[in-house]
């Protein structure tokens, strides 16, 4: 209980800051029903299965096809601790048998939108693919549920997970939103893959069309299971890789809202172009990129390489100057930068490639990358560096990290790729030295989120097995106080980032979200994948 | 064996070189043909721009400095900077290596390739040549710029695969045209002379006919230079040529220059400039090699 109660108040005090930090929040009316929202989205859509994938472009347009067992609350996504029933009726219950049973009620009347009638089933074919997926099924998130030893459906309206140990970190796991509900009769009789090109769920729209590298369509879905929402007759998710074309579709009224993020000084042309026609909605991110060193591909298994690569970059500097371009801004760590459990500056500096010298970090990444043998390789070490297509800010550090990498010495080839193929090369081919990654996390779950640098988590593309920080993981998820937690995620973050740099961190992000004034409902949360299924949201029209 | 046809311009150059120094022939040339000097002018200054990069500029091409980003000109920096603090002026020198590496090469190598597969289309006839056209139709079906976004995107992004992909399309441009060209030479009597003599096919198509189809071979050639550029620069605006930090004027179109349009106008409109003169300059040098060597235009 006392940790219940710890971890509650730390949540609380970041959910205040984070409430803070929103500089504007829609003025909510009286809600009208009708029109149809235009977004644009910046990346494609590698598949619609959202167990699979991590990325917007496959949550922004397709997440209002679904429902979740439970939800951040839509009035208040900001909270990292206000959840809400979406498909369980009443309160997010509490846990019993000390904190290992969670026994949630299912909503009856709920209807998948091909009409089968949704029960426990569908709920525990869910999470029994998301948590123990077999042998070729990929599930992104598995991961954040390690602590879970069974999930049962006792009858038609009841759906229980049992647990190994209590933890804090399961409640917010469950409201991620990637945790599509499937229907089990589409498991059972399309098999587990089916999601990937097919869409069937509880949400607010049913699916109509999508025109690749166009748009996709949906339309209000009559019996959604919150009576009287949605309220619009339907969506388009526009699909616009190029930021200066969502920005124009914004200015020009073609698109009302992207849901992602704009950096500043498009924030500022749209302000200064529309006035009080655009509304901008501000937040600190639950994102940062990361440089993930492909440690199955040689000299990078060897840590002194993966160190010089860290070293070599001048965070402190990046901060001040990218986040004057990029919707990068923060320093940080392991975990997101305003919690409690995440490193303060004294700690950070201690880590490598975060020291304010930084003259005599550059000059250790060249020592180390001479006694790895750098020096005896032919044209030196030449890095094949995979990167997203992705304007923002994808491209943006891609191009600033070559330049900090060579300033020791590293000559890196950038292969920006299109999403789908920048996902095949981290999760298929592997054929990359170093890669950009992502840490973009929805619910701010620190413990959950950084299961990322673990060599065993599916969404980590390092190739490594590292048992000693796997141990670390475990004592921190079995860790029942606050001061032990953040003891452990130090040695977890040293380990991870500095002795064997399995992962470069960068810069965390900042959320810029300006948006047509007459879009009311939404409201922003300190990730991009929260708040996305556009049930609460209306046209002021 | 037989000796290429004479052109107009070999007849000016001999009767001019007979008489006047090398300077007056010069001129005399650039008053006969000023578009083409004009032409020829921008395209000596990109390619000595390319050749003395290193000389010319003071700034690292690639190397970011980010305590002068979006930098407007002024004494420091001509023509301002980037959003990586890099110089704009010495990228866009520097890009112009890129530009004719990528122009030269493709140009050069598509229009050989369909100068080669055009003459022995022609010289062979029958099935080969039906299905060489047919192939050729297939090909030219396709406008010029799908298909090179086609190429590209089954080959990857990169300096090496962007010259393939602009290649491929030209080779059955230039083939169809210096086809045509060679269905006439193959009919006059030194080809049946040389093939009684016993020569080889090889020989016949390598030694008598190409020479004598050099002219809308030269004419396709400087054609497809500026083609070149702008493809070049079109693919990597599209993020699927060069890619960054590599100094290329198509990519410094994007990105950076779009966020920046409005604020930092500069970072846009200089690239923007080198590409429209660049491309300006080889169509107007083009523009005159064929009005030098096409006899139908010659006497107009």
């Amino acid at each position: 209980m006392k940790f219940s109660l710890t971890k509650l108040a730390v949540s609380g005090a970041v959910g205040l800051c984070l409430a803070v930090a929103g500089t504007s929040i829609s003025k909510a009316g009286s809600p009208k029903s009708g029109g149809v929202l235009n977004f644009v989205v910046g990346s494609k859509i590698p598949s619609y299965d959202g167990h699979k994938e991590t990325t917007f472009g496959m949550i922004h347009p397709i997440r209002p096809f679904y429902s979740l067992l439970i939800r951040v609350n839509p009035s208040n996504p900001s909270s990292p601790t206000d959840f809400v029933c979406d498909l369980c009726e009443g309160d997010v219950p509490k846990p019993t048998e000390n904190g290992t049973k969670y026994t949630f009620k299912i909503r009856s009347g709920v209807k998948f939108h091909d009409g089968t009638p949704m029960t426990s089933a569908d709920i525990k074919a869910t999470y029994d693919k998301i948590i123990f997926p077999p042998e070729g099924i990929p599930s992104s998130r598995k991961a954040f549920f390690k602590a879970v030893k069974s999930v049962t459906a006792p009858d038609a309206n009841t759906v229980v997970f049992k647990l190994k140990f209590p933890t804090g970190s399961f409640i917010p796991a469950l409201a991620t939103p990637f945790n599509f509900v499937y229907s089990k009769k589409d498991l059972d009789t399309h098999g587990l893959k089916w999601h990937q090109k097919n869409i069937n769920g509880t949400g607010a729209f049913s699916f109509v069309q999508h025109q690749k590298g166009a748009f996709v369509e949906g339309k209000k879905f009559a019996d959604y299971h919150h009576k009287g929402q949605p309220y619009l007759d339907g969506f388009k998710a526009i699909s616009a890789p190029k930021l200066a074309v969502r920005v124009a579709a914004i200015r020009g009224d073609r698109a009302a809202i992207e849901f992602r993020g704009f950096p500043p000084k498009h924030r500022d042309d749209l302000v200064k172009a529309l006035g009080k026609k655009i509304t901008v909605q501000e937040s600190d991110w639950n994102c940062v990129l990361l440089a993930t060193p492909n440690q199955e591909h040689k000299p990078f298994d060897d840590a002194r390489i993966r160190q010089a690569l860290t070293l070599s970059v001048d965070r402190w500097g990046g901060s001040k100057y990218l986040s004057r371009i990029a919707i990068v801004k923060t320093v940080g760590g392991v975990v997101f930068p305003k919690h409690p459990l995440a490193a303060n500056m004294d700690e950070l500096v201690k880590l490598k490639g975060y020291s304010k010298d930084l003259n005599a970090s550059r000059a250790e990444a060249k020592k180390l990358l001479a006694d790895a043998g750098v020096d005896k390789m032919p044209g030196g070490l030449n890095v094949d560096f995979n990167n997203r297509a992705v304007d923002q800010p994808y491209k943006v550090v891609g191009t600033w990290l070559i330049d900090q990498w060579k300033k020791v010495g590293i000559n890196a080839t950038q292969r920006v790729q299109p999403s789908p193929q920048f996902y095949a090369t981290l999760r298929k081919k592997g054929d990359f030295d170093v890669s950009v990654d992502f840490n973009c996390q929805s619910v701010i779950n620190p413990i959950a989120d950084i299961t990322k640098f673990l060599g065993s988590a599916g969404n980590n593309y390092g190739n490594y097995e590292d048992a000693e920080l796997e141990a670390i993981y475990e004592k921190i998820l079995r860790s029942g106080s606050e001061s032990e937690q953040r003891s452990l995620i130090r040695k977890y973050e040293t380990r991870a980032l500095s002795e064997q740099a399995h992962i470069g961190v960068t810069l965390w992000w900042y959320k810029i979200n300006p948006h047509r004034s007459y879009v009311k409902g939404w409201s922003i949360a300190p990730s991009h994948y929260l708040n996305q299924s556009l049930d609460n949201v209306w046209l002021d029209k | 064996m037989t000796k290429a046809v004479k052109t107009q311009l070999d007849s000016d150059f001999e009767e001019l070189s007979a008489k006047k120094s090398w300077y007056a022939i010069f001129f005399e040339l650039v008053r006969k043909q000023p578009l083409a000097a004009a032409g020829g002018f921008i395209v000596v200054v990109m390619i000595l721009m390319a050749a003395f990069a290193d000389l010319i500029s003071v700034y690292d091409p690639e190397a970011n400095a980010l305590e002068y980003m979006l930098v407007p000109p002024d004494e420091m920096f001509f023509l301002g900077t980037d959003q990586f603090g890099r110089d704009v002026l010495t990228r866009i020198i520097y890009g112009a290596r890129t530009a004719l590496t990528v122009g030269f090469t493709a140009a050069i190598v598509g229009s050989t390739a369909g100068l080669v597969i055009g003459v022995a289309s022609a010289y062979f006839g029958g099935v080969i040549d039906l299905v060489v056209q047919r192939i050729v139709d297939v090909v030219m079906a396709f406008p010029l710029i799908v298909l090179a976004l086609a190429v590209v995107a089954t080959l990857g992004p990169g300096t090496q695969n962007v010259i393939i992909a602009i290649m491929i399309p030209f080779i059955p441009q230039c083939a169809r045209v210096v086809r045509s060209n060679a269905l006439a030479i193959r009919e006059i009597p030194y080809v049946d002379a040389a093939r009684a003599l016993g020569f080889s096919n090889t020989r016949i198509i390598l030694r008598h006919m190409i020479p004598n189809v050099m002219a809308p071979y030269l004419i396709m050639l400087t054609s497809f230079l500026g083609q070149a550029i702008l493809l070049e620069a079109s693919l990597s605006y599209l993020g699927m040529g060069v890619q960054e930090p590599t100094p290329a004027w198509g990519l410094m179109l994007q990105g950076g220059a779009e966020e920046c349009a409005e604020s930092a106008p500069w970072v846009a409109i200089w690239p923007g400039l080198a590409i429209t003169l660049a491309v300006f300059g080889f169509n107007l040098f083009g523009d005159g090699v064929r009005d030098t060597l096409d006899p139908k235009l010659r006497s107009r």
